[in-house]
């Protein structure tokens, strides 16, 4: 640029004679511009790559370990007194009892492996013991023995998840000093949970409850799963995929190919493209008018959920949409309809083929968008805490569920810092789903750009 | 004019295949074409020449409505098909332009296989009832095209992997494959080297014995070479129309002798 402005060199002839081997001013200021452009663009690529190692170092090593999990082994007799007081294994009868009643069996049984494990801690209590096993384990005990009622009165060996904060410690989240300040959790506990260990009673595997199992509470984050969420995000997705991907493209084709050129048609364009731009929290306030609170569909579905991230998405998957149709050469569209193919004909054999890897790149992309989009499914609900698993679709679609980003807001906002790693654990899932999400979409690509 | 068309009367007597009587064609408020009258002839071959600009593409396009899906372009006066007025409102201009195909400038084959590019336009308008006959369609029109020979081994193989000059050749084949009655050619050769030219002008001599070819050129050596009668449009009159041989060497008008001697486009 600076060398058009530049007065024209003298015309070759009144300037003295020049090597080709020694460079002119004016190619050295033209190569040095090159060069500081080049650095700058290095420079600028550098500090992406820079942010992007930051993060993912810090979200992989903060989540990780929510992939992880410390579990006691124990063994755990099955009394028949307390789980079955009638003796006739009848189910309605073994089903009366509530965890609650559950509980003592699995503290005594802790107490006793403590005890002849470990020996005696100074200052460790039954209590303390018990409280070393989580709360979720009672529950657990429960369905296994409403699912086999004949083992009541046997023994039987159980993996019970151990309690956040001794999950904790070995995680190194807790350590001595730290417990000694905390109420939650004492050093005798840990040091009880380290003989334990070494007694081999106390393991860490691969925790898939973390993807199957539904929230939990507050004091158990050693039971929160993102099943709930991801079920409900995999469900506003199909919602989204459903409307969206068909009402966008047929859209953009009718805008594209076949709306008369006028000022309708200019209003309407300029619309989507300000529509796009609408923060995503409008779309939910919108949400929350019109399809609960008018149209009376049930708060935290993911329908509602998947309705409004449809109206969200819908912008990006046309824009992008009429993007990809106007670079359809004009000469193939001539062609086709040289041959005598009607205008619907020369869109769908011609036209929409060659445009379909732009399409479905930004659909997927839209949907990308969508599946990280929080704050208008805050406003219509999804934040509730949702303990039951929604049915199989359709009717499931009208279940309360959570979606996968809210999920992590929600264990953001609670105090026991188990759940932050649970949280970031959950941004991995998010960015596994987005990275598959991008593979299909340059998969789908390359499949339709091979042809010729 | 009128002489003239008594004495190309007594040489072959062709039927006119397109009459256009007072055509203006505009651009929105702009007039390209500004009141044409002119008879094509079947089996014949007519050149439209003139310089850049001077609406032979848009009156081609007239010709089969192509001009039709261009917004801001308008079409008045009358122009007929074998008596039938193309722009009348009964006339669906998909029908028509199975009857008049047209070749393009730039070849543009489909990017599909040579045999999809081919068959598609029987396919659409159902000029197939089975396999075995699309595929004589595809060979014959293929041949007419005067490229079967270098593609028969490779029906399969993308339209848009040939040389240019094959490229235009299935391109003609193409609009040929649809059975039609007037063939529209828009600068046919202008993207071909001489070799290529040379083929497609041999290709639109043979053509001349089915269709009425119409062909908008720039080169006055092709007019002249694979033309009977030639029109010389000037800044959207038509400005000239009569037998080739006349035309170039005996040119009535004053712009058509500059035109033809250099002196203008
Ligand atoms: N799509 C269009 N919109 C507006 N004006 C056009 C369009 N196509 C052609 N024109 C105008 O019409 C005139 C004739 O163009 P054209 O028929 O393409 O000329 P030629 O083919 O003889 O070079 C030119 O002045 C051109 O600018
Ligand atoms: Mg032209």
């Amino acid at each position: 640029m600076t060398d058009a402005t530049a007065p024209s060199a003298p015309v070759s002839g009144d300037a003295e004679p020049s090597s080709l081997f020694t460079q002119t001013n004016r190619t050295k200021r033209r190569n040095a511009a090159e060069k500081r452009f080049k650095a700058y663009g290095l420079g600028a690529i550098g500090i992406g790559i820079l942010s992007l190692v930051v993060l993912l170092v810090s979200i992989l090593g903060n989540g990780l370990p929510a992939f992880k999990q410390t579990y006691v082994v124990m063994d755990v007799t099955l009394d028949e007194s307390v789980l079955d007081p009638n003796g006739n294994r009848n189910p309605e009868d073994i089903a009366k009892v509530l965890t609650f009643g559950y509980t003592p069996i699995i503290r005594g049984a802790a107490q006793n492996l403590v005890r002849e494990m470990g020996g005696e801690v100074e200052g460790l209590t039954d209590g303390m013991i018990g409280d070393m096993i989580s709360k979720e384990a009672a529950g657990q005990l429960r369905r296994f023995v409403l699912a086999n009622p004949d083992l009541i009165g046997t023994t039987q060996e159980f993996k019970f998840l151990a309690n956040g904060r001794i999950d904790g410690f070995f995680k190194g989240r807790v350590t001595m000093e730290s417990a000694q300040i905390d109420s939650n959790v004492s050093p005798e506990q840990l040091v009880a949970a380290e003989r334990l260990a070494e007694a081999g009673h106390l393991t860490t595997s691969f925790n898939l409850g973390f993807l199957t199992a539904p929230d939990a509470s507050d004091q158990r984050p050693e039971a929160a799963g993102l099943g709930v969420a991801i079920i409900g995000s995999v469900y506003m997705m199909l919602v989204v995929l459903a409307l969206a991907l068909p009402i966008g493209v047929a859209a953009s084709i009718y805008l594209e190919e076949f709306a008369p050129k006028n000022w309708i048609t200019d209003i309407i364009e300029v619309n989507i493209s300000n529509l796009a731009a609408v923060p995503s929290i409008v779309f939910g306030i919108l949400g929350l008018a019109i399809f609960i609170n008018y149209a009376h569909l049930p708060q935290s579905a993911p329908i509602v959920g998947g309705l409004v991230l449809t109206l969200m998405t819908l912008p990006t998957i046309i824009i992008s949409t009429r993007a990809s149709l106007k670079s359809v050469p004009p000469s193939i569209k001539d062609a086709a309809l040289g041959v005598g193919a009607s205008k619907m004909q020369t869109v769908f054999h011609h036209v929409l083929p060659l445009a379909m890897p732009g399409i479905l790149t930004g659909a997927i992309i839209g949907l990308a968008q969508a599946l990280g989009e929080t704050a208008p499914l805050l406003l219509i609900g999804m934040v509730a805490f949702v303990r039951d698993y929604p049915g199989a679709p359709p009717e499931g679609l009208f279940d309360p569920s959570t979606a996968l980003p809210v999920q992590v807001y929600n264990w953001t906002q609670r105090s026991d810092p188990a759940f932050f790693e649970r949280a970031s654990g959950a941004i991995i899932v998010l960015l596994v789903l987005l990275v598959l999400m991008n593979l299909v979409a340059i998969i789908l690509r390359r499949r339709f750009e091979r042809r010729w | 004019m009128n002489d003239m068309r008594i004495l190309e009367r007594d040489v072959d007597t062709n039927t006119i295949k397109f009459a256009g009587r007072d055509v203006h064609v505009y651009y929105g408020e702009t007039e390209a074409i500004k009141g044409i009258d002119v008879d094509i002839e079947d089996k014949t071959v007519t050149a439209f020449i003139g310089p850049s600009g001077c609406g032979k593409s848009t009156f081609l396009r007239c010709l089969n409505r192509m001009n039709d899906t261009i917004d801001v372009c308008r079409v008045t006066g009358k122009i007929t098909l074998d008596g039938e007025d193309i722009y009348d409102r009964k006339v669906d201009p998909v029908q028509l332009r199975a009857k008049v195909g047209m070749v393009f400038q730039k070849p543009n084959p489909f990017p599909k296989s040579i045999y999809d590019n081919i068959a598609y336009g029987p396919r659409i308008h159902g000029l197939a009832k089975t396999k075995a006959d699309l595929d004589d369609i595809v060979e014959q029109s293929l041949r007419r095209g005067a490229i079967w020979d270098e593609v028969k081994d490779r029906l399969d193989a993308p339209g848009t992997g040939l040389s240019g000059g094959q490229q235009q050749r299935l391109c003609i084949a193409r609009a040929i494959a649809t059975a039609p009655e007037v063939l529209l050619m828009d600068e046919p050769c202008s993207a071909l080297d001489p070799i290529a030219t040379a083929q497609v002008e041999e290709l639109i001599d043979e053509l001349r014995t089915n269709y009425s070819v119409v062909i908008v050129t720039h080169s006055m050596q092709q007019a002249a070479r694979v033309s009977q009668k030639t029109a010389f449009f000037h800044l959207g009159d038509l400005v000239e129309f009569g037998p080739t041989n006349e035309i170039f060497t005996n040119p009535k008008d004053p712009r058509t002798e500059s035109y033809i001697t250099g002196r203008i486009g």
